[in-house]
């Protein structure tokens, strides 16, 4: 292999790890603050994409992707609100039929919506073959906004919950719930904001990535077992842990290429997950300890 | 005048009545506690107060409001503060961060600003973060206010858990047997934090077992057995009352 081409495989291998490790800390988020896993995370990213696509008709492009991260925001307080808020101490297994049952329910949406074609937004600067050289490999720059989204993602979320005192609540919250009750924080709402959050960064993800992978209704469903996987491999919970594992199963996809058929570049996903349920159920950099406490 | 007014309280789970017509008032500025045997209904009637459970009927009156039908949240808004009888802290997060999360109520900021980063929420989080080091200071662990809360001795834990209490500045602080799980140095500790508390203008309802502790520090106890008042006075009257000598010493 020639060292541009190593390069160019390694910036693919990226840009698909940091959405999958974007996905995967939507899924982290709410897991935190509730002990479920949101498998309606990944229809967030498609229609944070769909809208954004839709609204883009009738206004700039930043406009629209700013109001379509927004108004996903809103899909996920209402899902919170309509479907999960009112239940007293659901089963584990009762949340994960609830969350797949509502993806289901946006995905046909979507369908109704949209129907059935493919539709991308336009590149944020220049076209599919404007490229930029990076150590001698031709590097599209909507890979570069990719990259600088998700990793400035990354850092306001861990500035958010490291030093604000919303983001504090929210950690307590996930820690130990009846002593965040006893200090005057209402659990409820917390449990609303991390569906607002997860919905909002997935939406994100899902705008600036459209171009490079397209969006089409259906998107979610592979992007929630990408995202899951990665979550699982990071540790369930473990934001920091997400990104390194996110990055990993994105460089391994990319240069399985090399190796074997484009075709089977899904099934290395499913295998890594098999793999690493039979094998470290916690997790690459997840401790036995803390999962024994969780539930799931 | 009476901070906590409690009024033919009862409580009942099936056919067995834990709390049963109990009623008592807690003044302002005393240290009052709650004495019994196992299963005289002391802990249920923490959480009846705290709000944690719903009474089957009765009242209670807090600084002149009916507590009923309040969440859990609203009375610790309220400014009734509570600690249960095992610590709980927030795991992951340092002995400061723990506390600051009490101040959670009384700090002003919205989500909206506070995730902005507005020039007011950046102040108040300084004075949030000097206020938490103040209240570990006073509780004497501000030497470990950036060890993870998990990590600490269970004497330190009691103290940090006190502190995130105070953070709420409550006017009533209920502890659940604060002294369970220390040795007797360490619950001597406590009982000198308690009576601080009390000096600091903060009113105390606590259950607890040790009673040379509740002896030494109480201004008023409460007995109960089986979910009634058997006694209640100062603590001399107490020690010498015959019923309290007869459920604890046997006839």
């Amino acid at each position: 292999m020639t060292a541009e081409l190593f390069i160019q495989y390694l910036f693919a291998g990226i840009t698909y790890g940091s959405m999958y490790a974007i996905v995967a800390i939507g899924f982290n988020i709410i897991y935190n603050t509730t002990g479920i896993i949101n498998f309606a995370q990944g229809e967030f990213v498609m229609l944070g994409g769909m809208i954004s696509i839709t609204l883009l008709r009738f206004m700039p492009l930043p406009l629209a992707i700013v109001l379509a991260v927004g108004i996903t925001m809103a899909v996920g307080a209402l899902i919170e609100i309509v479907f999960i808020r009112w239940l007293k101490e659901p089963s584990v297994l009762r949340m994960v039929i609830i969350t797949i049952g509502i993806s289901i329910l946006i995905r046909e949406a979507a369908l109704h919506i949209w129907g059935e074609s493919v539709r991308s937004l336009p590149y944020f600067v220049g076209n599919e073959i404007t490229t930029t050289g990076i150590l001698g490999a031709r590097i599209s720059p909507q890979v570069i906004w990719v990259i600088g989204v998700c990793t400035m993602m990354v850092l306001l979320l861990s500035l958010f919950f490291g030093t604000t005192s919303v983001g504090r609540e929210m950690r307590a919250c996930a820690a130990n719930r009846t002593a965040a009750i006893l200090c005057g924080i209402n659990t409820r709402n917390m449990v609303t904001l991390s569906f607002v959050l997860s919905a909002g960064i997935g939406a994100l993800a899902g705008c600036v990535m459209s171009p490079i992978t397209s969006t089409q209704y259906d998107n979610g469903t592979g992007l929630a077992i990408k995202g899951f996987t990665v979550a699982i491999l990071g540790g369930l919970g473990n934001s920091g842990g997400a990104v390194a594992a996110g990055l990993l199963l994105g460089i391994i996809e990319a240069f399985s290429v090399s190796v074997v058929p484009l075709a089977f570049q899904e099934a290395i996903a499913i295998a890594i997950l098999l793999l690493i349920l039979f094998v470290r159920p916690n997790g690459l950099f997840g401790s036995k300890d803390l999962a024994g406490l969780k539930e799931f | 005048m009476a901070l906590l007014e409690v009024e033919n309280l009862q409580k009942r789970f099936g056919g067995l009545l834990a709390v049963d017509d109990v009623s008592f008032t807690v003044k302002q500025g005393l240290i009052k506690a709650v004495i019994g045997p196992n299963g005289a209904g002391k802990t249920t009637l923490f959480n009846l107060i705290s709000g944690a459970l719903p009474p089957t009927s009765g009242r209670i009156r807090y600084n002149g409001d009916d507590l009923g039908g309040k969440k859990p949240h609203s009375i610790a808004a309220l400014g009734i503060a509570r600690t249960y009888q095992n610590v709980k802290m927030f795991a992951g997060m340092t002995a400061l961060e723990n506390v600051m999360v009490g101040r959670h109520v009384r700090s002003r900021s919205g989500f909206l600003a506070s995730m902005l980063k507005m020039p007011w929420t950046w102040s108040e989080e300084k004075e949030i973060r000097k206020r938490s080091v103040e209240l570990l200071d006073l509780l004497g662990v501000a030497d470990v206010a950036d060890k993870e809360a998990t990590s600490l001795a269970f004497g330190q834990q009691r103290a940090v858990e006190f502190a995130r209490a105070l953070a709420m500045e409550p006017s009533l602080l209920l502890l659940d047997e604060p002294a369970a799980g220390l040795n007797i140095y360490e619950t001597a500790e406590v009982g000198r934090l308690i009576v601080r508390i009390r000096d600091l203008g903060i009113t105390v309802l606590l259950v607890e077992h040790d009673m040379s502790l509740v002896m030494d520090i109480s201004d008023e106890i409460l007995v109960l057995s089986f979910g009634q008042t058997i006694a209640e006075g100062i603590p001399a009257a107490i020690q010498q009352d015959p019923e309290v000598i007869k459920i604890y010493l046997g006839e």
